[in-house]
């Protein structure tokens, strides 16, 4: 792929190390701002591989939305007193674990390596350029090809308003809610 | 100046492996669901350069349902995870055994 070498190599080890850290710090709140920059390393490869309208929506849904809810709820819990819980599992359990993901790791990468990549699609960059550029061209796809799909996603995300205004209203009439708004 | 393709799907696929093993081994409850978006996260990667490599703009379309369906997700997730500190008191995964004696 045409993108340059430095760059992706940075981004990556970036991502790569933000997410180690985000599986093995302590803190809830340093795990999600860890997740903050993996998300910005994400969008600066998508940038470069020229999927800019992919890169901007992962900076703005992402590292916007998601991320922001994440920290409200950890402040809303108190739960952002460090507790590590993973010294407590069994260490031959974690060890086990940790070999069989570095196995499939091994596994994925030497097939990777081994597939042919061949340039099959219409969608070459330059074709991209000459009709308006990644995002126009997305878009015309967007409201021809994939309609149906695209007003559909409205119904599921009204459905999961709906979903979490219920989930997470307070029930102040039930007995085993009484507690609510107390001190834990 | 250029990359590759085994190497960017290596990179997807290590930060995927990461994310997973988080959601094995960790037991607080928000830190699995930051796993889950790094798997999500690893799995659009993956579509974008196949979209690239392939030159082929589905794999962009994927990931944006993917986008939409990981926010829905997370809402919901979260919901959830009010839900059960308000009846537990705890977001360790240990102590979800209401159905226990």
């Amino acid at each position: 792929m045409e993108i340059s070498p430095i760059f992706f190599y940075l981004f990556s080890g970036l991502a790569i190390f933000c997410s180690l850290m985000v599986v093995f710090k302590k803190n809830p709140v340093t795990s999600a701002f860890n997740l903050v920059l993996v998300f910005f390393a994400f969008a600066s490869i998508y940038a470069l591989m020229g999927a800019h309208f992919v890169a901007a929506l992962q900076v703005l849904v992402y590292a916007g939305a998601i991320m922001v809810l994440f920290v409200f709820v950890i402040m809303l819990l108190k739960a952002d007193e460090p507790v590590f819980d993973l010294r407590e599992n069994n260490k031959f359990f974690v060890m086990s674990v940790a070999l069989t993901l570095l196995g499939i790791a091994g596994y994925f990468i030497t097939t990777f390596k081994e597939a042919s990549y061949q340039e099959i699609g219409p969608y070459s960059i330059s074709a991209i350029e000459q009709n308006g550029g990644n995002t126009r061209v997305l878009a015309e796809t967007l409201f021809s090809q994939y309609i149906l799909p695209f007003e559909l996603t409205s119904i599921l995300l009204l459905g999961a308003i709906v979903a979490v205004v219920a989930i997470a209203m307070r029930k102040k009439n039930l007995k085993s809610n009484t507690n609510v708004g107390g001190k834990a | 100046m250029y990359v590759e393709p085994w190497l960017v799907l290596s990179f997807s696929a290590i930060i995927f492996l990461i994310g997973l093993f988080g959601l094995v081994v960790r037991r607080n409850i928000l830190v699995i669901l930051m796993c889950i978006e790094l798997m999500l996260n690893a799995v659009n990667l993956t579509f974008v350069t196949y979209s690239t490599i392939l030159q082929d703009l589905t794999g962009q379309m994927a990931v944006f349902f993917i986008i939409t369906v990981a926010a829905a997700e997370s809402a919901v997730g979260l919901g959830l995870v009010i839900a059960l500190f308000r009846t537990l008191r705890s977001v360790d995964t240990k102590n979800i055994s209401l159905l226990r004696e």
